[in-house]
Order: structure tokens, then C-alpha cells, then sequence
């Protein structure tokens, strides 16, 4: 077989026909660059929330107290109250935990001068910072010592610190008050901003857990515990090395339920995943869609380009075209179609996607799997759609065919 | 002109097509025998019905017999399978048909290189090369690119007779070639047919208006499958000097 002759053939069918042929082009353009841009807003949304996260502290684990497992059921008091400073002292020595703080937290308001914020105080030791990700702008944070001494200084956060000092104010040596007891402010965090579940990482009060322990909230035991494992494959394994030394010290027995719960970023970060997974499915599924029905627009033109063309056909077989070639022709002649309008919606896709990102602002990230899948995909349909119209060509007989009117 | 030493093209013996249609059998053609040797040009004649379409299918090799054989340049053509028979007919068969038959918006000579598309033995200069070639024989040297479309019925034929030489075939197979041409025009191309055969070409020209069989060398007249008639004749009329008896036509 003469495949020059028969592309030639091809070419020269098609351009006989130029505004058909664009216009069946068209709907693959379209199915193409809209699989591409949806995969390119699905990828770029799951990129940022993965960043976001991972600043969060991607190796973070979080202990708090009762079984989130029973939900529905009330808990009771004592069971809130399960967390104890030993734990914390445990846990921090596990080896694959690499930083651990205790929390007790409190919302309330925070009182400067005539200003007042509604916030939230965390007690929290020296390392919270290094689990959390956050940095001390200026000041310093509380030391060891100020927690053996229970000392009523705080460390505070962008927002808190705008709210009650205005932009020019400078609150560092200031004391503020949060719910009558009075904290003298030693540092002020770097700004964090929102997180992807929309909180402000910046609205938050930072002081001795002892301090809050004993002179705001009058309690012993702990909120929560904060930990952060050596490196973010090993979280597994510190999570379960946690498990096993709460179970013991609660004085769990092997079918006990647990009265406490952990956590980690790991888990919420394939959460999170998971979730714009779905919505890059969805996505592509809706651009699938379209693609497909580009499909069937071509596998329309073919079909009726061929019943057009039937005394064409029947000409072409009596000069002596075999029915390979007819199917060859009307195939070539598809995937023509198709492999054009995919690289014109390869083009439209990514410039799209860029207009996107510059327009809206959204996070958008074109990747060469998307491109290559949906090249691929819609090379496919042209032979998938262009097959039945081209058996059914290169199966006519000359002689019908060619009496066709 | 007939020489006895000349090969034969066509020999058909016994030959016989039945249709199937519904329940009914129909008998196109009922037993027939006749041979065409080298440089014959031969009209078949017969009415609707008579079984000339159907002679004429499987002579050009598309449509086998039912029973009988059917040599076309000593290869026994019943025995072959649908792809032999469209190889078969890329190198030996030369079709011209009623409508000419030419691919819209099409220039000539791409039109004329058709045949030579499905022959991987010829490369694509020599393709040209003998479209032209041919181009020039049937008189439209000066039109090779001008497309189907801008062309008259006379000048689109010529195209299509063109077609047909481009693969210089061993028999040329015309099925009503003047059936959609005016008068003058028709003289024109039996002038044509007689040219080539004149170069020693053999033709086969099926049709149903018994004033073509005056210009061919033979006539078969074909009634109810078969055949009644088969006469040699030796003086020819020449459509060259019909045309230029006929009256000058007011431009």
C-alpha cells in the first residue's frame, strides 16, 4: 500500500470541502481545549492547597482529647479531660518525634487601651512555633523559663496585633489583657495569612501553657497535644509509637475505645487531595463530554460524506482502488480531522488556561500528561468514529455505487 | 486491419449471470461466446433489458459470471477474488463512462493521474508525466489545470477519456460515452475513439443507439442474453468527416 498516494488522496478529498472540515474540527477543538483548561484549574487548585498545607507544617500530628469516632454520642466531661502533662512528657521522648508541645487554648477578648478583639489564646511551650511553621517577626518568643515561672507574657499574632494597635501602633512591650488577666507582649509572629479552610492563622494569642493553665482556665489536664514527626514518611510509624504510649498510660485494655483522638497534616493533606481529585474528575469528565461529542459531530460528516461521495467511491473502485484503500482514504481523511482541531485545542486549551490564571487569578497548572492524554484521546476518536463510515464505504459495491444517484 | 496473428484480448465461453431477486431467478445473460482480439474496436448494441449493463460489469472485471469463463488478456478472470480483480483492473481497463465520472473541483491532470494513485509501481513524477501525456492525445494540452468544473461535457470526457489511457490499458471500456453529449460534441469523441483505435487500440463501446455501430469495426447486438447478431464490418464511417459535413454552428 502507497501510503503517500493515499494521504494525498486524503488531503485532497478535504480540501475540496474546507468550511465542513473546519467546522467538524471544531467541535474537537473545543472537546480538547476544554479538557485541557479544567485539568489545568483542577491540578492548579490542588497544587495550592498542597503548598498551603505543607506550610502548615506537613509533618504536623495533632492529639486531642475523646474519641471523634463516637460521634453522635455525648461525651462525657471526664472524657475531655483525658490528657495529661505525662502524656505530653511521654511523647516528646518517642524517637521519631522530633518537636512536641502541649495546648491548653482559650477564646476570649483581648483588651488594649479603648480596643478589644475577640481571639483565641493558645498555651503552648517553646516549641509550638517549629511544629506550627510560624516565625517570630520581632520581639522573641517566651523562653523555659518563663514557663517554669508561669509568667504572664505573650507572643501575638498580625491580626490581634492590627486590631488593637492600628497599623502604627507598636504593641511590642505593651500589655494587653485577655479576660482580665493582665500579658505583657515580648514578640509579634510573622504574618501567616488564611489558611485553605479559610482561617486566619494570624488572629491568635501564643503564652506559657503553664500561665494559661493556672491563672486563666484553673485545670490540670491538657486540650491537646501537638507534635511533629521527624519527616513526613515517618508519621506513620510516630503515630503509632503516640498510640501505643496513650493506650498505656490511659490504661486502655486491647478492646477499650480510645479517649483520645490524633491527627495528622498527612491525613488532612489526602483529604484534601481527595476532595479536588474529585473536582478534577469532574472536571474532565464534563470536557470528556464534549470531546465525545466532537466525536460523533465527525463520525456525522463522514457518514455523510461518504453517501455524498458514493459515485466517487464506485468511480475509485472500478479504476481499481481496493476496498483497503477506500477504508484507508475515509480513515486517513478522520483522523486528519481529528489530530488538526487536536493540536489547534492543544493551543486554545493552554492559551485559555494562561488567560485564566492572568484574568481571574486563578491557580492554574498545565501539565504534559493532560496535554499528551488528550492529544492521544482524541487521535483515538477520529479512527474510533471515522471506522464505521469508512467500512461502510470500502463495503459498497462498484456497481451499485456507481449507479448511484 | 484484422490480422490473424493478433493476440486475443477477450474470449468469453459458456458465459452465463443469473440474479436473485426476492424469490425469482432472472437470467441476464444465457449463454455467450465470442472472442476480441488486439485492435478491435467493437460496439455491443442491445436494448434495456437485453443484458448489456451486465455483460459490460463483467467484462470490466467488477461483477463475476455465474457459470462460463471469461479471459481478459489470457488470465481467466472468474477465478479471481475481489482485490485481484481491482488490481486486474488498475493495470489492463480503461473505463469511460456515460457521466464522465471526474472528482469535483479537481484540476485535470490530477483528475487523469486517479488510476496511477492506487499503482505503487509509478512514482509521483512519472505519474505526471504521463497525465499530461495523455492529456495532450485526447487534445487538452491547453487546459491540464483547469477543474472539472470549468470544463464543458465534451471537454470533461475527454478528461475521463484521458483517465482511462493513463494506466495504457488493453482494453478500453466505454459504457454509453456520447449518451450525455450534443450531436457535435458526440462526433467529437467517436473522431477520438476512432483515433485510438486507429493506433492499434482495442475498444469496447456498449450502447443502445445503433448510429454508433457505423463507426466501430464490430458490432455484437445482444437480445434476452444473448447474442443475435455479430457482424465485422470493413468500411467504417469516419466521424471526422460527419463532423465536418455538419453545418458551422453560429458562435
Amino acid at each position: 500500500m502507497n501510503w503517500k498516494n493515499l494521504i494525498q488522496i486524503a488531503f485532497r478529498a478535504l480540501n475540496n470541502n474546507k468550511l465542513r472540515c473546519f467546522l467538524t474540527m471544531l467541535g474537537i477543538m473545543i472537546g480538547v481545549a476544554s479538557v485541557i483548561a479544567m485539568l489545568a484549574i483542577g491540578q492548579g487548585s490542588k497544587r495550592s492547597i498542597k503548598a498551603q498545607i505543607s506550610e502548615m507544617g506537613s509533618n504536623m500530628i495533632m492529639i486531642h482529647p475523646g474519641n471523634m469516632r463516637m460521634g453522635g454520642v455525648r461525651q462525657s466531661a471526664a472524657d475531655m479531660e483525658s490528657l495529661k502533662l505525662t502524656d505530653y512528657e511521654n511523647i516528646k521522648d518517642l524517637p521519631h518525634i522530633d518537636l512536641c508541645s502541649p495546648s491548653v487554648n482559650s477564646s476570649g477578648q483581648a483588651i488594649y487601651g479603648a480596643n478589644n478583639t475577640p481571639t483565641t489564646l493558645y498555651g503552648v511551650n517553646t516549641a509550638y512555633t517549629g511544629i506550627r511553621m510560624y516565625d517570630v517577626a520581632r520581639g522573641e518568643m517566651f523562653t523555659e523559663d518563663d514557663i517554669r515561672r508561669i509568667s504572664k507574657v505573650c507572643v501575638i499574632g498580625q491580626t490581634v496585633a492590627d486590631e488593637l494597635f492600628g497599623e502604627n501602633g507598636d504593641p511590642l512591650g505593651q500589655t494587653i489583657r485577655f479576660n482580665k488577666t493582665p500579658f505583657k507582649i515580648i514578640g509579634i509572629l510573622k504574618k501567616k495569612g488564611y489558611n485553605s479552610m479559610g482561617q486566619d492563622q494570624d488572629d491568635l494569642i501564643l503564652a506559657p501553657y503553664t500561665s494559661v493553665q493556672k491563672r486563666i482556665l484553673a485545670i490540670t489536664h491538657l486540650r491537646g497535644i501537638y507534635a511533629s514527626a521527624t519527616s513526613e514518611e515517618e508519621s506513620r510509624q510516630a503515630i503509632e509509637e503516640i498510640r501505643a504510649v496513650l493506650r498505656e498510660n490511659h490504661r486502655l485494655g486491647e478492646f477499650d475505645e480510645e479517649d483520645f483522638t490524633i491527627r495528622s497534616q498527612e491525613e488532612l493533606s489526602s483529604m484534601m487531595s481527595s476532595t479536588t481529585n474529585l473536582m478534577t474528575v469532574l472536571l474532565a469528565c464534563i470536557a470528556g463530554i464534549s470531546l465525545l461529542v466532537g466525536g460523533i459531530g465527525i463520525m456525522n460528516i463522514m457518514y455523510v460524506s461518504v453517501t455524498e461521495r458514493t459515485r466517487e467511491i464506485g468511480l475509485r473502485m472500478s479504476i481499481g482502488a481496493k476496498g483497503k484503500h477506500i477504508l484507508w482514504q475515509f480513515l486517513i481523511e478522520a483522523v486528519i480531522i481529528s489530530v488538526s482541531g487536536g493540536l489547534i485545542g492543544v493551543l486554545l486549551g493552554v492559551g485559555a488556561a494562561v488567560a485564566i490564571k492572568l484574568i481571574a487569578g486563578w491557580p492554574v497548572y498545565v501539565q504534559l500528561y493532560s496535554v499528551v492524554l488528550s492529544f492521544a484521546v482524541c487521535t483515538v476518536t477520529g479512527i474510533f468514529f471515522g471506522w464505521y463510515p469508512a467500512r461502510k464505504a470500502a463495503s459498497l459495491d462498484p456497481i451499485e455505487a456507481l449507479r448511484y444517484e | 486491419m484484422q490480422n490473424t496473428t493478433s493476440k486475443t484480448i477477450i474470449r468469453v465461453e459458456a458465459l452465463r449471470r443469473q440474479f436473485i431477486v426476492g424469490s425469482e431467478k432472472v437470467q441476464a445473460l444465457r449463454g455467450i461466446d465470442f472472442s476480441i482480439t488486439e485492435g478491435e474496436f467493437v460496439t455491443i448494441m442491445g436494448t434495456s433489458g437485453s443484458g448489456k449493463s451486465t455483460l459490460l460489469n463483467i467484462l470490466g472485471c467488477l461483477d463475476t459470471p455465474t457459470s462460463g469463463h471469461y479471459y481478459l488478456d489470457e488470465v481467466d478472470v472468474r477465478s479471481m477474488n475481489k482485490n485481484q480483480r481491482a488490481t486486474l483492473r488498475n493495470v489492463k481497463i480503461g473505463f469511460v463512462f456515460q457521466s464522465y465520472n471526474l472528482l469535483p473541483k479537481t484540476t485535470a491532470v490530477e483528475n487523469v493521474e486517479l488510476p496511477l494513485l492506487y499503482n505503487p509501481a509509478v512514482g509521483a513524477a512519472e505519474r505526471r508525466r504521463r497525465a499530461v501525456e495523455a492529456l495532450e492525445m485526447v487534445g487538452l494540452k491547453e487546459r491540464l489545470y483547469h477543474k472539472s468544473n470549468q470544463m464543458s461535457g465534451g471537454q470533461q470526457q475527454r478528461v475521463a477519456i484521458a483517465r482511462a489511457l493513463i494506466n495504457r490499458p488493453v482494453l478500453l471500456l466505454a459504457d454509453e460515452a456520447t449518451g450525455n453529449l450534443d450531436s457535435r460534441t458526440s462526433y467529437e469523441i467517436l473522431s477520438l475513439f476512432q483515433d485510438l483505435h486507429r493506433q492499434g487500440r482495442t475498444i469496447v463501446f456498449v450502447t443502445h443507439n445503433p448510429e454508433i455501430a457505423q463507426f466501430s469495426s464490430r458490432n455484437i447486438v445482444l437480445k434476452d442474453g444473448h447474442v443475435i447478431e455479430d457482424t465485422r464490418q470493413t468500411q467504417q464511417r469516419s466521424a471526422a468527416e460527419v463532423l465536418a459535413q455538419l453545418p458551422k454552428e453560429d458562435e
